[in-house]
């Protein structure tokens, strides 16, 4: 009798109350329950995996499922760092495909800023109405398929290609140019790609900004353009960190870019973790790449995390 | 605006436009050639869009994205939200830099390496637990979530960081119990931003490769990984069909969601006015 009692009235009340009234029954406070949800799901789904990377880094190459192990040839338990550390630091294809991939990276990052800030300064200072239109222009590619965008570009630049058939029937050219799987490929295709991450924190930053400081610059008989390189540029940088860690970081590791649009010798490191892991089934070795990948990142990831913590407690 | 735009940036305005543009059109333009050759223009045609619905390949895999997209982007979006949550409403608690840190890194973090660390991860709880038992539908699902909550806490974020706090602290002093006051004001309000959340990781979802091709299993193909296969072997007019036919869904949900929003400001504006006049008229 009393507890149908209990569960007709349990039933009466709305959920809420009757999820508080069991979570406090049981000592959890609510506030714990609620940042419990979200940590624990990224704590076992983000953090934990890298430390696994970091223990499959450390493992011998074996003919077995999954195709690794931390026992050596005599039965012994063995961290190896040799052979998968060892490779990379020994075999010169690494090396270069590390640098590279940092150096597209960058380049890519400071040719999305080149091409980005006028863009971004032009829609901050547009009228509202243009403003908002110009917004969903730049957003608009952001939304549609990432593949779809590069699949565009090999349509483009094939020697058979849309640019190539137009300049040759323009005489521009007489034989086509070869743009298709090569370096500029991947710049393109990167810059492409990753150039709407520029230009919205840069835009939302320019937007932001005190268009009185400028005033006072004309006023007091300063040029637009020196005002431009002494008070924009300046009050813009945490939109231009914002924006190159949000192109820098990702780019650094890409892989469908290169492997659609670059060539053979168009050697990043995204690719080389994929063909140890798909290709050689050496777990290893594309571990110890992505714990690499990693150690170049943690600056960068760093400036950024300072970057949104910032932007957190500003607007807060 | 006193100062008007240069040339300079108008003209830098327009061709940055076109360079974002001219492939999207060049891809929607080449889906109606009547030429196999794809860049070879043979005349109009809508032939391609047959072959794609023909193509039980693409749409199987179109079906099973949509799948994946939908429940992932469902269970992120809940995780997401209290995410944002904490962000915003919890400014000192243990572990706070590390949890910011573990929302924020998803975003940037190169898809290779949260792919490989996820498989990584599902390996080693089957040795140890018995599941994930292989690779399919549940991995994908649960890597998606992880990498999509990321954009759907920060949109929360920037939505909790702006909401008016009065109506919540109203609610309170009339003794609603923090819970409710969740649910029946804070939530409501919010709805616009969950919606558009939902639809950012629904979009990131489906578009995912990398991350797909590492946690999936033999058996479940995504729509990614069809095209990307597809893509390998050179150009293809049924994927500019279906180009095509992703670009104007996405373009009309874009300009719906961007005059909804317009509207939306216009009336709040209005309605900000008309409280004023009805305040001074008191007085």
């Amino acid at each position: 009798m009393a507890s149908t009692d209990v569960a007709n009235r349990a039933s009466r009340l709305p959920a809420s109350h009757w999820l508080e009234s069991l979570l406090s029954s049981l000592g959890i406070r609510g506030r714990t329950l609620v940042i419990a949800v979200p940590f624990i799901w990224l704590v076992l789904f983000f953090l934990l995996p890298f430390i696994i990377v970091l223990w499959v880094s450390t493992s011998f190459v074996v003919i077995a499922q999954p195709p690794y192990t931390h026992l050596s040839a005599d039965g012994t338990f063995t961290l190896n760092i040799g052979d998968s550390f060892g490779r990379l630091v020994k075999d010169t294809l690494y090396i270069k495909a590390y640098l590279n991939s940092l150096q597209v990276a960058f380049l890519s990052t400071v040719l999305c800023l080149v091409i980005g800030y006028p863009l971004a300064y032009g829609m901050a200072r547009c009228r509202q109405a243009t403003r908002n239109i110009l917004l969903m222009l730049v957003i608009l590619p952001f939304w549609t398929s990432f593949l779809i965008r590069v699949y565009a570009w090999i349509g483009l630049l094939k020697n058979n290609g849309l640019i190539n058939e137009v300049l040759m029937s323009l005489h521009i050219i007489d034989s086509p140019l070869n743009m298709m799987n090569t370096n500029f490929a991947v710049y393109l295709g990167i810059v492409y790609s990753y150039l709407p991450f520029m230009i919205l924190p840069l835009y939302a930053n320019l937007e932001k900004m005190d268009l009185s400081l400028l005033e006072a610059a004309t006023d007091l008989g300063c040029k637009p353009l020196k005002a431009f390189f002494l008070i924009t540029v300046p009050l813009s940088f945490p939109g231009i960190v914002a924006g190159s860690m949000l192109v820098f970081i990702p780019a650094v590791g890409e892989y469908v870019i290169p492997e659609l649009l670059g060539g053979p010798s168009s050697l990043m490191i995204g690719r080389v973790l994929v063909n140890e892991f798909f290709s050689n089934r050496d777990w290893p070795t594309a571990s110890a790449v992505a714990v690499a990948i990693l150690i170049a990142l943690v600056g960068p990831l760093m400036i950024y995390q300072k970057y949104q913590d910032k932007e957190l407690e500003k607007e807060s | 605006m006193s100062n008007r735009l240069s040339w300079f940036v108008i003209i830098w305005m327009a061709l940055v436009f076109i360079f974002l543009y001219a492939p999207i059109v060049s891809v929607v333009v080449y889906s109606f050639n009547a030429s196999r050759l794809v860049t070879v223009w043979g005349g109009f045609d809508t032939k391609w869009y047959g072959a794609l619905i023909a193509d039980r390949q693409i749409i199987d895999a179109a079906k099973l994205s949509l799948l994946i997209a939908t429940i992932s982007s469902t269970l992120a979006t809940v995780v997401g939200t209290i995410a944002g949550y904490v962000l915003v409403r919890f400014p000192k608690f243990l572990g706070r830099t590390a949890f910011s840190g573990m929302v924020n890194a998803p975003l940037v973090m190169p898809e290779v390496i949260t792919g490989l660390s996820m498989l990584l991860l599902f390996i080693s709880m089957e040795q140890i637990i018995g599941w994930p038992n292989g690779r399919g539908l549940t991995t994908v699902m649960i890597a998606h979530v992880t990498f999509t909550l990321s954009y759907i806490a920060v949109v929360m974020r920037s939505r909790f960081l702006t909401l008016d706090l009065s109506l919540e602290e109203a609610a309170q002093d009339l003794g609603a119990k923090p819970l409710k006051v969740f649910f029946v004001i804070t939530l409501p309000i919010v709805t616009p931003a969950i919606v558009s959340g939902w639809l950012l990781g629904f979009t990131i979802s489906l578009d995912d490769l990398v991350i797909t091709s590492f946690t999936n299993g033999p058996g479940t193909t995504t729509l990614p990984q069809v095209i990307f296969s597809k893509v390998r072997l050179g150009l293809d007019p049924k994927i500019n069909a279906l180009a095509t036919i992703i670009i104007a869904i996405v373009s009309i949900g874009v300009v719906l969601a961007t005059l909804h929003m317009r509207r939306q400001e216009a009336q709040r504006q209005r309605d900000e006015q008309m409280a004023i006049r009805a305040i001074a008229a008191q007085t």
